[in-house]
């Protein structure tokens, strides 16, 4: 087993897993916080913009669709990881351990 | 400018009454409900079949931890889901809609956010170096003893004041609901916990909570489509004339935000974001699935589905506002709705469907208790026999049945424990106990485990000494604010300032652990440093991780 693990540490693919998946797992966790953020701010320091009606004869503000659409973001990011995850890095995954498993 | 960053820091934490899982207080007994009753028997005689059908099926350890990782994604997700939607999040999350309309969706929210983090840096960690408790991965190349005896320490603290919480908040909300009595109640809710983790582990429990988050999301997704029936679909028409109606009018469509003290306000969106990732009841669900592509599917699914259960409760929210708000049949006579805003879904839910579906929707949100309270059982009594007594008292030299044996008497210990507990705090305020879970998972469970995945120089003693730090400081802190040390023990002053000390644990805790880690020159730190590279590589490829049991 010790081997193995040197074994993947060397590996150029591993390198790429690795670096692919940080890069993809910290920007998606990035995004998700700043967009939450943003929300939190325009609630603190403008809540007015939130307040505004879409259109004059309506009573539905911006705030209804910019929440609604937080709740689909945070499922769509999720989505986005789980699709590249699923696929391609776990073909990266498959690749490495096949050949350590020979 | 200075209220506006008040305001804000405010609205980053969720209200402390949205989790306030106990209905507390003096609660009206309701007259007897039949179809209720009735109804809940139909749940119960199912779950007990459910329960029947699983120890058919559970053997081994591995099937009773973890249901032999045969759970597949999307069953992991709707139990996952199941855990979230509690009682607590329908019937207050749609009492928050009902008083101050838009501030219902901003909580929200502030709930799921959570989930994506969870995804994108805990599950597939989790799953590739674990088994059955998240001790696994904490003590992976630390020292078994002490770490596991802090993480199950932890763990429990966790579930105990998370069960006190639930059991007191089940006998109340019974009353209000069906009319039984209180002591009845608790007692039902302790004897069915005890007899599906009991007979049907992991299996039994996932399937009860998956059934009850089947129930409760056709209920809701029902109530939402005719609260829209009500306004022939025309959701503007919603939104207009719950202006019209609702005392506060215009200011329902916008932020309100409600300002106590800011400290205490941060430090508990603190604890719920990070304590969520420090939940053992919450966290053993991933090792019920057979990979990492599994537990990552379940998160997926349970962001989706939490997500759709946050809209239906808006829109049961405003249709409360439309329905139960203008129904003076609802009301006491100081106009007041009766059982309090709590009481919003389930008034609705007789507005539209009568005595049959409020009968449906309490037994719903019986059951919704039951399936939780199971989870919190088996975290417990995993933290006992699997990290307790395999691996500390017996140093892992243990039978896989004698381990069962300890765990299986652990769960009646805790199903008497949980019983003489909730009748204990019958006329408690319990309110602050799931804040103080929480807190206690922020600032032990959290630190621990996600600096034993991450951080290279984490050692044996820089995690026992921060850990144990974050939970007697989280837990002192706690005491010795104004929630307990005024409110339940009477005295006059707080010694400590605010409300929730999440802030300050989570921050001795991680200080300690990076400190205490660094300083930490000892050979067996040197070689714990040594092996993060193979768990490194397990994590990253799950290369030797447990799979699914085949039979």
């Amino acid at each position: 087993m010790k081997n193995s693990y040197s074994q993947i540490l060397d590996d150029p693919r591993f390198q790429e897993l690795v670096s692919k998946r940080n890069r993809l797992s910290w920007t998606l966790s990035a995004l998700i916080l700043i967009v939450y953020l943003a929300f939190i701010f325009l609630i603190a320091f403008a809540p007015q913009v939130l307040g505004t009606r879409i259109s004059a004869d309506s009573v539905i503000t911006w705030g209804i669709p910019i929440g609604v659409g937080l709740i689909l973001f945070a499922f769509i990011l999720t989505g986005i990881y789980v699709r590249r995850a699923n696929g391609e890095f776990d073909r990266l995954t498959k690749a490495i351990l096949d050949e350590v498993q020979q | 400018m200075k209220s506006k960053l008040l305001t804000l820091l405010v609205l980053l934490a969720p209200s402390s009454t949205l989790w306030a899982e106990a209905l507390t207080g003096e609660v009206e007994r309701q007259p007897l409900n039949i179809s209720a009753i009735t109804m809940f028997l139909i749940f119960v005689l199912a779950t007990l079949g459910i329960t029947y059908w699983a120890s058919k099926q559970s053997k081994s350890t591995s099937d009773y931890y973890s249901a032999g990782g045969r759970i597949t994604g999307f069953q992991n997700g709707v139990a996952i889901a199941g855990d979230f939607m509690s009682a607590a999040s329908f019937l207050g999350i749609a009492a928050l809609v009902f008083t101050t309309g838009y501030d219902g969706l901003i909580y929200s929210i502030g709930f799921l956010v959570g989930w994506p983090i969870i995804l994108f840096l805990i599950a597939e960690r989790l799953r590739n170096l674990g088994r059955y408790t998240f001790a696994d991965v904490a003590s992976y190349r630390l020292k078994q003893i002490p770490i596991r005896t802090l993480s199950a320490c932890g763990s429990l603290v966790v579930v105990a004041f998370y069960l006190i919480a639930q059991m007191v908040g089940a006998g109340k909300l019974i009353e209000l609901l069906f009319g039984l009595n209180y002591h009845v109640a608790v007692v039902l809710v302790g004897v069915l916990m005890v007899l599906y983790v009991l007979f049907g582990g992991m299996l039994a429990t996932t399937w009860v909570q998956i059934t009850k988050a089947i129930l409760l999301l056709f209920g809701a997704s029902f109530m939402a489509l005719m609260v829209l029936k009500y306004v022939n679909f025309d959701i503007g028409q919603l939104f207009k004339q719950a202006v019209d109606v609702h005392a506060k009018g215009d200011a329902i469509m916008s932020p309100g935000g409600l300002v106590s003290d800011p400290i205490s306000a941060i430090s508990l969106g603190l604890a719920l974001m990070f304590g969520t990732a420090g939940l053992p009841h919450i966290l053993m669900r991933f090792f019920t699935v057979g990979d990492a592509k599994e537990a990552r599917k379940s998160v997926f699914y349970a962001t989706g589905l939490i997500g759709y259960f946050y809209i239906l409760t808006f829109i049961i929210g405003f249709g409360a506002i439309l329905m139960v708000g203008t129904n003076p049949a609802f009301k006491d006579a100081s106009g007041a709705l009766i059982g309090g805003a709590n009481m919003a879904a389930v008034h609705l839910s007789d507005a539209i469907g009568g005595s049959l579906f409020l009968g449906f929707m309490s037994a719903v949100s019986f059951a919704t208790i039951l399936a939780v309270v199971s989870g919190l059982a088996l975290a417990g009594a995993s933290a006992v026999s699997h990290d307790l007594y395999a691996n500390v008292i017996k140093k892992g030299k243990v039978t896989e049945k004698s381990e069962l044996r300890v765990s299986k008497v652990t769960v009646v210990v805790l199903g008497i424990l949980a019983i003489l507990l909730g009748i204990a705090f019958e006329n408690q305020n319990v309110a602050f106990m799931v804040a103080l879970a929480f807190t206690v998972a922020a600032s032990c469970n959290f630190p621990i485990l996600i600096l034993s995945m991450y951080w290279k120089n984490l050692t044996t003693r820089g995690a026992t000494v921060g850990g144990w730090l974050g939970l007697v400081s989280a837990v002192v802190m706690m005491i010795l604010g104004p929630t307990i040390w005024v409110s339940v023990l009477g005295h006059e002053h707080a010694i400590f300032p605010y409300e929730y000390p999440a802030l300050f644990s989570i921050v001795i805790a991680f200080a300690s652990i990076i400190v205490v880690s660094k300083l930490d020159n000892s050979p067996a730190a040197e070689e714990e440093r040594a092996r993060f590279l193979p768990q490194f590589v397990r994590s990253q490829t799950g290369l030797g991780a447990s799979g699914a049991v085949s039979h």
